[in-house]
């Protein structure tokens, strides 16, 4: 056991250990995340999924090095991360184009910052675009393009600085459903091409099952490991794979854990709808 | 809708308005002594082009709206920025910059003319001072209004606070920035022609006090329209720079 836990280490590209967020509000400390340890290995797909409220964001913030007010560690090959890593591709829920540049000034933004010749940085812009599936739309703007488009142009763009971990928060919530299975049928495409280590914070089941290796399941706040999941379905993978037996099993388990937490959410929003009324009448 | 249908639109608009002034003054419901007829106003500016050196005026008040223009885009947009910069600046003087852009800066004149003397200097400086608040304060609202996604997107690539700046921040500050120069740019053109007016020197705003002295009224509204030329002028090239700069809003 303790050689296995060792040899998981070795492997591991990104480990979390004991990371716990407190903030302060007006009704008092909230502790958003609390002592979550996990390790991503190279080439792994682990998502991350819990109900809302329970800390995915801000977990996704931290390990992006955008939040730096936590309590434990995260280690990217062994080092300790502060701030931004430039081995940590990020991908964001909200539309994070730059509605000034073009699709391929936008995907070539991060290689301009590495001062790469412009003929060579627009090269390898356009293989991230037709990687993404946008060949054809390299010079319209982000105001053109649809929010899936949009996304992937992102996805372009943060595949283009070529990280070692890339780590989307939620990046297809805005989503519809079928738009939101054919594009992971893409992340999934370019996944094992590339080997890419991937981190996907989501609240989809179906998107969580049909991409991953593992699925770290949450509670609601404050937000800890409820669960690991190993995801033993067939690769590659397609969303063909939605309508499986298998699938539709993990996809129940999952919920049966998830439920639960939901449910608290789900309450816990109420009484605090009920407690500001209550609040408001007696002031 | 074919591209030219809003201009059709809009000159047919103007043309009816012209119409129905015409209808208005011959019909005497509005006196010709106060309101010049259309087909008058039209008639004289040959007279107004040949007689009143309008060539040399009108160049003279463009300039000076062009140099004031020029002041209040890169005071202006330094001035957001620095607030935008200092928090404690910001809440110190935003309040007054804003006060300062309801005051009627033009009623200094005599200040001015004391400090700058009786020529177009006088007249660029009120422009400029008169122009300045709306492009600091629409500076400062465009930096301030970055989306945090963006700002993220550039603390994930690791850029410096100057890269943040001019990749990020000032690009997305733009549309709110264009916006300011072109309050200003209005601004600065009123002020301008008025001052003209005020200390009989200069271009137009000269032409339309000496016109309107003489009581030729036809004159006095053909000069009027050589200043909304220049104001046309300046938009056009406002759009066509904001464009260069920022294709696609």
């Amino acid at each position: 056991m303790l050689q296995t836990t060792r040899s998981a280490a070795a492997d591991a590209i990104l480990t979390a250990e004991d990371v716990a967020i407190r903030f302060e509000t007006a009704e008092g400390p909230v502790t958003a995340v609390d002592n979550v340890s996990f390790r991503v290995r190279q080439g792994e797909f682990l998502s991350i999924i819990g109900p809302s409220g329970c800390g995915k964001s801000t977990l996704f913030n931290v390990i992006g090095g955008l939040l730096a007010q936590h309590a434990g560690t995260v280690r990217v090959g062994g080092e300790t991360i502060s701030g931004p890593h430039k081995s940590i591709g990020m991908v964001f829920q909200e539309e994070s184009t730059f509605p000034w540049r073009n699709v391929v000034d936008n995907v070539a933004f991060p290689l301009e910052l590495t001062g790469m010749p412009k003929a060579k940085r627009l090269e390898r812009a356009r293989h991230f675009i037709k990687m993404v599936g946008l060949g054809g739309f390299e010079n319209r703007y982000p105001g053109e393009l649809s929010g899936g488009m949009r996304q992937r142009v992102s996805l372009a763009r943060t595949l283009a600085s070529e990280p070692k971990i890339l780590l989307m928060d939620e990046p297809f919530a805005a989503l519809d459903e079928q738009t939101r299975l054919l594009l992971g049928d893409k992340v999934l495409q370019i996944q094992q091409h590339l080997k890419q280590t991937t981190l996907l914070i989501t609240h989809n089941i179906t998107e969580a099952v049909q991409m991953s290796d593992r699925i770290l399941v949450m509670t609601y706040r404050p937000g800890k490991v409820k669960r690991i999941i190993d995801i033993d379905l067939p690769r590659p993978r397609t969303s063909d794979i939605v309508g499986s037996e298998e699938f539709g099993r993990y996809v129940a388990q999952i919920w049966n854990d998830l439920r639960e937490e939901a449910s608290r959410g789900l309450r816990d929003e109420e009484e605090h709808v009920l407690h500001h009324e209550r609040g408001g009448a007696s002031s | 809708m074919s591209r030219f249908g809003p201009v059709a639109t809009g000159l047919l608009c103007l043309l009816l308005f012209f119409a129905g002034m015409q209808a208005l003054i011959d019909s005497g419901l509005i006196s010709r002594y106060i309101v010049p007829p259309p087909s008058e106003i039209l008639q004289s500016f040959g007279r107004v082009v040949m007689e009143e050196n309008i060539g040399r005026r009108f160049l003279v008040t463009l300039s000076e709206c062009l140099t004031a223009g020029v002041m209040i885009t890169v005071f202006g947009v330094a001035g957001g920025v620095l607030l935008y910069r200092y928090k404690l600046l910001q809440q110190a003087v935003e309040t007054w910059v804003a006060a300062l852009a309801a005051a009627p800066v033009v009623l200094a004149y005599p200040l001015f003319m004391v400090i700058f003397g009786r020529n177009s200097w006088t007249i660029i400086m009120i422009g400029f001072v008169a122009a300045l608040p709306p492009v600091i304060l629409k500076t400062l609202e465009g930096l301030l209004g970055t989306r945090k996604v963006l700002i993220n997107v550039g603390r994930s690539f690791n850029l410096s606070a100057s890269q943040q700046f001019w990749k990020i921040m000032f690009p997305a500050a733009l549309p709110s920035i264009f916006v300011g120069i072109r309050l200003g740019l209005i601004f600065a053109l009123i002020n301008v022609v008025g001052v003209e007016f005020l200390i009989n020197f200069g271009g137009l705003g000269q032409l339309i006090e000496d016109l309107a002295e003489r009581y030729d009224l036809p004159g006095t509204y053909a000069a009027i329209c050589f200043v909304i030329l220049v104001s046309v002028l300046f938009f056009m090239a406002v759009e066509k720079l904001e464009r260069w700069l920022r294709p696609v809003n």
